[in-house]
């Protein structure tokens, strides 16, 4: 099991747009993606748990994966967040 | 009539008739089913439909609307793609053996509940999107499936297949009023019918809204919408957020008024905004605008005004209770400059008196105030006032471009003496090292005294501006607050064209350049008159700038 933490900056933070683009992402690793912010914890492939999670600019979130690819899981969405959050 | 308070979403009119956008929604009925998999396999083909369904949507949307705004209908499809929206759709169908349709609009109303109850506006805005697709999802179920659902269609029911009309488009534009609007329901609707949006819910962050304003639609929220208001005339005001229905005569007079004007504004802004206020042959001159306070700069930048042709400085005395100090002066000054940024501000000095009065000036009560003591007058009898403000205008004028403008002047001494005291503030501020910057002097011509001793008075000043209105009342002998005199007050009358020819040339002459500041600079049948005079600037109120400008560059 691998993670990471990420501080948003987006203005917005994580809205509709970019947590649509990051189920995407997700959804090309077979490693099981969570989210954790406030206190909350929302699988990465599930749309609107993310966004329930209601992350604004400024909150810590803390990304995990676990399983076989979960390396490349972690690098992609280090990428990921940095450009799009 | 019935005028009722929303918000406003779009600064703009629209007048027409009502049309009910209604969607019936609470009618999806829960049923029974007895074959499972069949229910599962008609909710997944319904899905599918839906998906085509806003890759088509988003096509239109990115061609009218753009990719930003458009974006909300990819947001859409992965909210369709969702496991735990879809689980859950599932489990209604297969544990509760129920219809999809009921499935459907459970599910979509438990996950927009919770986004509604986030404490983040643009999260709550979030629940149109989950209400938007269950509706989607509905309407495909029960068979509506025309990719483009129309305006006035009824959202289908339960088993009814045949409920949805194939055309529900309104013949002539209106006021569409609903309870809500979802983003792909706004965009599907053709432009040229609508000519407001209207609803009870909704947020300044919604993407409906957000859509009104790309479109340029005037649109209102939170207004009660009544059943009743079907097919009456209302008046959607975006400037105040007021919505009328059934508007008596005089307020649709009024409105419509205003809307022309708000057109005929918007065409003039598209046609000369940013262009040279220059004839056919290529005479140039300055078209610069009046102003009564700070919170008018916003209408001359609106307007393209290429400068403040006169700022009266008495707002600052006449909304106070005492004398404004120098620090409140500075500060409206300054802002004046900053906000105008380098374009010629002309600021007149106090001009109280007469028609203009304040409490705490104790001007006592006179028989013929339009010739008493005033503007000048008491600034050269009061000192103490004149160097107060003309502290703050020189502070001020180290930040932008000002030009100061001493009012009712009918002598070469007033101008020598008011320049007197220019320079002793001027020689106080460099003692105290106080930077400002070399300021234009200019008088205002509205006295006949003035336009005959023109070209002496050329010779101590940079500028000229002809105060029109006081000009014509004093050339003519006409009070102009006397309504009986109104028929003969006349300031096309030759003698008062006249003054101004005189005035142009001996400014000239003497090295003066000339503006018009009064009503009639805004007179565009006069327009050509004045520049073969010879006029180098004219100030309007902001409203009049394009309108003039228009004039201008229609001349050969």
């Amino acid at each position: 099991m691998k993670s990471f933490e990420y501080i948003i900056t987006d203005q917005l933070g994580i809205h509709a747009r970019p947590a649509g683009q990051l189920v995407k992402e997700a959804q090309k690793y077979t490693s099981d993606i969570t989210l954790c912010a406030n206190g909350r914890t929302a699988g990465a492939a599930k749309l609107m748990m993310i966004m329930r999670l209601g992350v604004k600019k400024g909150m810590t979130v803390t990304i995990t994966a676990d399983g076989e690819d979960e390396d490349a899981a972690i690098a992609g969405m280090q990428a990921f967040f940095l450009e799009h959050l | 009539m019935e005028q009722i308070q929303g918000k406003t979403i779009f600064n703009k009119i629209a007048i027409g008739k009502v049309l009910l956008y209604q969607k019936n929604e609470a009618t999806v009925k829960r049923r029974h089913i007895d074959d499972v998999g069949e229910e599962l396999r008609r909710f997944d083909a319904a899905r599918e439909t839906a998906l085509s369904q806003l890759d088509q949507i988003y096509e239109k949307a990115l061609a009218e609307v753009g990719a930003d705004n458009a974006a909300v209908f990819e947001v859409h499809k992965i909210m369709l793609e969702d496991d735990d929206y879809l689980d859950s759709v599932r489990n209604i169908i297969r544990e509760q053996k129920l219809n999809a349709e009921y499935a459907v609009a459970a599910t979509g109303g438990n996950f927009s509940r919770m986004f509604e109850q986030m404490d983040d506006s643009y999260m709550q805005a979030r629940a149109a999107d989950v209400k938007d697709i269950s509706e989607r999802l509905i309407t495909v179920l029960c068979g509506g499936s025309t990719a483009i659902r129309r305006i006035g269609e009824p959202h289908c029911t339960d088993s009814v297949l045949s409920a949805c009309p194939e055309d529900g488009q309104p013949a002539e534009p209106v006021i569409l009023m609903a309870d809500d609007l979802a983003p792909s329901e706004t965009v599907q609707m053709d432009k040229s019918k609508i000519l407001a949006f209207v609803t009870r819910h909704g947020s300044s962050n919604s993407h409906t809204a957000i859509l009104a304003r790309t479109m340029n639609i005037p649109a209102v929220i939170g207004i009660d919408i009544q059943n009743d208001w079907a097919g009456k005339t209302a008046i959607v005001d975006g400037y105040t957020g007021t919505v009328t229905i059934d508007p008596d005569p005089a307020t649709l007079e009024e409105m419509t008024a205003k809307m022309q004007e708000d057109e005929r504004k918007l065409r003039l802004l598209k046609e000369l905004r940013g262009k040279e206020t220059i004839t056919g042959s290529g005479k140039k001159i300055h078209l610069y605008a009046n102003i009564g306070s700070v919170s008018d700069i916003a209408l001359v930048l609106q307007n393209d005004g290429e400068g403040i042709g006169l700022f009266r400085s008495e707002f600052l005395y006449l909304e106070s209770k005492d004398y404004p100090t120098e620090e409140e002066q500075f500060r409206a000054y300054k802002m004046a400059a900053e906000t105008m940024a380098g374009k010629k501000v002309i600021i007149r000095t106090l001009d109280i008196g007469a028609d203009k009065q304040a409490d705490y000036f104790h001007l006592a009560k006179e028989d013929n105030p339009a010739m008493g003591y005033r503007a000048i007058r008491i600034c050269l009898d009061r000192p103490e006032i004149f160097r107060t403000q003309l502290r703050a205008l020189l502070r001020a004028s180290a930040y932008g471009n000002i030009s100061i403008l001493f009012p009712m002047i009918i002598s070469v001494q007033e101008v020598q003496e008011s320049k007197r005291i220019l320079e002793s503030v001027k020689a106080e501020l460099r003692e105290s090292r106080i930077p400002f910057k070399d300021v234009e002097i200019g008088v205002m011509i509205e006295t006949p005294a003035a336009v005959w001793i023109s070209e002496a008075l050329a010779k101590e000043v940079d500028f000229f501006s002809i105060g029109t209105n006081d000009l014509t009342q004093y050339t003519l002998a006409i009070d102009r607050q006397n309504p009986k005199l109104d028929a003969i007050y006349d300031p096309h009358h030759p003698a008062v064209l006249k003054a101004i020819q005189t005035t142009i040339e001996n400014g000239h002459r003497g090295g003066a350049w000339v503006g018009i500041c009064g009503e009639l600079a805004a007179d565009t049948t006069l327009t050509q008159t004045f520049l073969d005079m010879g006029i180098d600037e004219l100030s309007v109120s902001p409203s009049f700038i394009l309108p003039v400008r228009k004039a201008v560059r229609a001349l050969s």
